[in-house]
C-alpha cells in the first residue's frame, strides 16, 4: 500500500515536472541560432542572402573566420558603421563565433547578377584589374587573394560574389577613409589606396556582374598562396 | 647536548612561524587585491577608464558632455603617467573628495559625489588592486572642453551646489541587507548619475535623488528608481530584479541602452547576496504610483489613426515574438503589455528599440542573448510613431502616443 501511494506520488510528481518543462518550452523562443540573430535578419536576409538593400552585404556562406573577424572588429569599433557597433557591443566572443558559424553554414542560392548600369568599357577596365591588376601601379589581382572563382579561402578571405556594386564601391572607399580597418598588416587598406575612384567604380561593377560558379565554396587554408602579408589571413 | 637540540629547535620553530606568518600575509594581501578587483567591479570602473581596445584602466576614452570632450585618466601604477606614485591616502582623498592629491578639482564626470560615500577600507582594497595590475605607460590626453568651462574654478561652483563630501551613512531603523544595498547603489554603483534628472548645470539636487532623467549626449531616458509607472520595482519579486540586475533579462523586461553596459561591465560579477541587497534596496525606495502623465498633445483623430495603423505594424512585425496580447516569451522576448519601460512618460527608450533595436548584453547568466531587429530601414517616422502609440496605450498600458516628429528626431540619436 505504502509502496503503491509512494509510487503513485512519484508519478504525480514526475508528471507535475514534466509539465512545467513542456510549458516552459512552449512559451520560450526556440533555443536555435536562428531565433537568435532575428536581430540581424531586416539587413542581411533571413538566412544572411542579404534584402533588397544594395548597401547591405550577403553574409551567407562566407568563410566563418572572416565573419567573425568582422564582427570583432564592429564590437570594437575598428570597423565603424554604428548600427552594428551598436547591436555587437556587449556580446562576448564565443556568441560572436557561433554567430559567424551560422552564417558562414547558411547556403542560399546565388542572386542573378543585376545587369550593369556601367558602359562596357568600364565594365572591361574591371575586369581587367581584378583579374590581372596593375603591377606599375602596385595593385594587385583581386583573385591573387579572393581566388580564381572569386569565392574566398578558408579561414579569413571573403568570397565577392553576391555583392552588388554599391556594396562594394563603399567598402573599397572605406577602407581608403579609414572607417574600416583590419588586423596588420592592414592588406586592402594598402590596396584601397592605390585606388582611384574610377578604378573602384569599375573594378565593383564588373565583380557585381560575375554569374554564379559551379562550385561557390571558400577554398581550403593553404590552396595558393597570397602575393603580399595579410593580417587577417595569417600564414 | 641537549641545549644545542632545543636551540635548534626553536630556531626551527622560530622560522616555521616567521614563515607561517609571511604566508598569511601575503594570503591577506591577495585577499585584499581580489576585494578590490570585485569592488573596481562594483564601482564599474573599467567603464571609463579603459579605452576600446585599449590596455586595462590606462584611461584615454573620450567622454562627451555638454560641455566638451573630456578623457578619461590613466589609473594603472606607472609611476610617470598613472597613479604609480599616490598612496593610499591620496586615494582615497580623491575618491572621497575629488580632489587631486595636489588639491586640483576632478570634473564632476568622475562620479566622486558617489563614491565619496565609500568607506575608507574599501578604498584601501581598491587602491590594493590598481597597484597590482600591469603599468602602462600612456600619458592622459588634455581635455577639449569649450569656454568657459575649460576653467576649473567653475568646478567650485558645482560643488558648492551639488557635492556633498561624506561616507555612507546607516540608517538603523533599517536592515542590514537594505543599508549593503543603499551602500552600493549610492556609492560605487553610482546609479545617481543616470537615474537622477541632470540640469542645465550639470548636476543633481539631493531631493531629484533617482527619480530619472535624459542622459545628456546619449539621448537615451535613465527611468526613474523611485517612480513605479518608471523603473520604480515596488511591484517587482525580488528574483526578477536580481535576475534583471545579473544577467541582463527577467521576467519583467530585459536592459537595453546604456543599462546593458553596466550589467555587462559591472553588475554581472557582483555576488548573490550583494545583488540581491541591492535588489532590496530598490525595491525599498520605489514611492508608489506618480501622478498619471499628462494628456497627450496629440488631436483624438490624429491619436485613433495612429493606432490603427500601429495596430497593423504590430501584427505584421512585432506579434511574432512579443505576442497579439503583448504578452512575449519572457525573459528573452520581453513582454510590452504591463512593462513599465514602454508606458512611462518620455517615450524616447521605446523608440529608439524599435529604430535600432539591440541585444540585451551576453553575460554569465545569459551568454547567448537574444536580439530586437532594427526597423529604422524598415518602417517610415509615421509607421514608427504608430506601433509605438499603439504599443503604449494597448492591452491597459497608460502611456500617450506619440508623434511622427519624436520618431523623425531620435533617427539621429547617437548609438555609441
Amino acid at each position: 500500500m505504502f509502496a503503491r501511494t509512494a509510487a503513485s506520488v512519484a508519478v504525480i510528481f514526475t508528471l507535475a515536472v514534466f509539465d512545467g518543462a513542456a510549458a516552459q518550452t512552449a512559451n520560450q523562443p526556440p533555443d536555435t541560432m536562428a531565433a537568435r540573430v532575428e536581430a540581424c535578419t531586416p539587413c542581411h536576409g533571413n538566412k544572411g542572402e542579404g534584402t533588397s538593400d544594395v548597401y547591405f552585404p550577403r553574409l551567407a556562406g562566407k568563410p566563418a573566420g572572416y565573419l567573425y573577424n568582422q564582427l570583432l572588429a564592429f564590437r570594437s569599433g575598428r570597423r565603424k558603421y554604428p548600427p552594428m557597433n551598436y547591436l555587437l557591443e556587449f556580446l562576448p566572443d564565443p556568441y560572436l563565433e557561433a554567430m559567424a558559424e551560422y552564417f558562414a553554414g547558411e547556403h542560399p542560392p546565388l542572386p542573378q547578377p543585376a545587369p550593369s548600369e556601367v558602359s562596357k568599357e568600364v565594365l572591361a577596365q574591371g575586369e581587367l584589374l581584378a583579374t590581372s591588376g596593375d603591377a606599375s601601379r602596385n595593385i594587385p589581382a583581386c583573385v591573387s587573394c579572393h581566388g580564381p572563382a572569386l569565392a574566398g579561402m578558408q579561414p579569413g578571405i571573403p568570397g565577392l560574389l553576391g555583392l552588388r556594386a554599391a556594396y562594394i564601391s563603399a567598402q573599397l572607399g572605406a577602407w581608403r577613409y579609414g572607417t574600416r580597418t583590419a588586423k596588420s598588416p592592414d592588406c586592402m587598406q594598402v590596396v584601397a589606396g592605390h585606388l582611384t575612384e574610377a578604378d573602384v567604380t569599375a573594378v565593383a561593377a564588373w565583380l557585381a556582374t560575375r554569374p554564379a560558379p559551379a562550385n561557390p565554396a571558400p577554398a581550403p587554408k593553404g590552396t595558393y598562396a597570397l602575393p603580399f602579408g595579410c593580417g587577417s589571413q595569417p600564414n | 647536548m641537549g641545549s644545542k637540540l632545543s636551540i635548534t629547535l626553536l630556531a626551527l620553530a622560530a622560522l616555521t612561524t616567521a614563515a607561517q606568518a609571511q604566508d598569511k600575509s601575503q594570503s591577506n594581501t591577495n585577499d585584499i587585491i581580489a576585494r578590490g578587483e570585485y569592488l573596481a567591479r562594483a564601482g564599474d570602473c573599467t567603464a571609463c577608464h579603459t579605452a576600446p581596445e585599449g590596455r586595462l584602466f590606462a584611461g584615454g576614452r573620450a567622454m562627451p558632455t555638454p560641455f566638451g570632450t573630456l578623457y578619461t585618466s590613466n589609473i594603472t601604477p606607472d609611476p610617470d603617467t598613472g597613479i604609480g606614485k599616490w598612496s593610499a591616502d591620496d586615494f582615497y582623498k580623491t575618491m572621497h573628495s575629488g580632489r587631486f592629491p595636489d588639491g586640483g578639482l576632478i570634473y564632476p564626470a568622475m562620479p566622486f559625489a558617489s563614491y565619496t560615500k565609500v568607506t575608507r577600507a574599501d578604498s584601501d582594497a581598491i587602491y590594493a588592486y590598481l597597484r597590482a595590475i600591469a603599468p602602462v605607460s600612456q600619458k592622459n590626453k588634455p581635455h577639449e572642453l569649450r569656454f568657459p568651462y575649460d576653467n576649473r574654478q567653475l568646478i567650485l561652483g558645482w560643488r558648492t551646489l551639488f557635492f556633498t563630501e561624506g561616507e555612507f551613512k546607516p540608517d538603523p531603523k533599517k536592515s542590514a541587507e537594505w543599508n549593503r544595498g543603499a551602500y552600493l547603489v549610492e556609492g560605487l554603483g553610482h546609479c545617481g548619475m543616470c537615474h537622477s534628472p541632470i540640469n542645465a548645470l550639470g548636476g543633481t539636487s539631493q531631493s531629484d535623488a533617482f527619480k530619472g532623467g535624459l542622459i545628456p549626449m546619449q539621448n537615451w531616458y535613465a527611468p526613474s528608481l523611485t517612480s513605479n509607472r518608471e523603473a520604480g520595482l515596488g511591484d517587482w519579486s525580488i528574483k526578477d530584479i536580481t535576475d534583471l540586475l545579473q544577467t541582463g533579462v527577467s521576467m519583467r523586461g530585459v536592459v537595453y541602452g546604456p543599462m546593458a553596459e553596466v550589467v555587462h561591465n559591472s553588475l554581472q560579477y557582483l555576488n548573490d547576496e550583494d545583488t540581491r541587497a541591492m535588489a532590496v534596496y530598490l525595491k525599498g525606495i520605489a514611492e508608489g504610483s506618480s501622478p498619471p502623465p499628462a494628456a497627450t498633445a496629440l488631436p483624438t483623430t490624429e491619436t485613433s489613426l495612429l493606432i490603427s495603423l500601429g495596430k497593423t505594424v504590430y501584427d505584421r512585425h512585432c506579434a511574432s515574438c512579443h505576442g497579439t496580447q503583448g504578452e512575449g516569451k519572457p525573459p528573452h522576448w520581453p513582454p510590452l503589455a504591463n512593462n513599465q519601460s514602454i508606458e512611462m512618460q518620455s517615450a524616447v527608450n521605446p523608440i529608439r528599440m524599435v529604430l535600432n533595436g539591440g541585444y540585451p548584453p551576453g553575460t554569465k547568466g545569459n551568454p547567448m542573448p537574444y536580439g530586437m531587429p532594427p526597423f529604422a530601414g524598415l518602417l517610415s517616422d509615421n509607421e514608427i510613431a504608430a506601433v509605438v502609440s499603439y504599443i503604449r496605450t494597448a492591452w491597459g498600458n497608460r502611456g500617450t502616443p506619440v508623434s511622427a516628429r519624436e520618431a523623425n528626431e531620435l533617427r539621429s540619436a547617437p548609438l555609441n
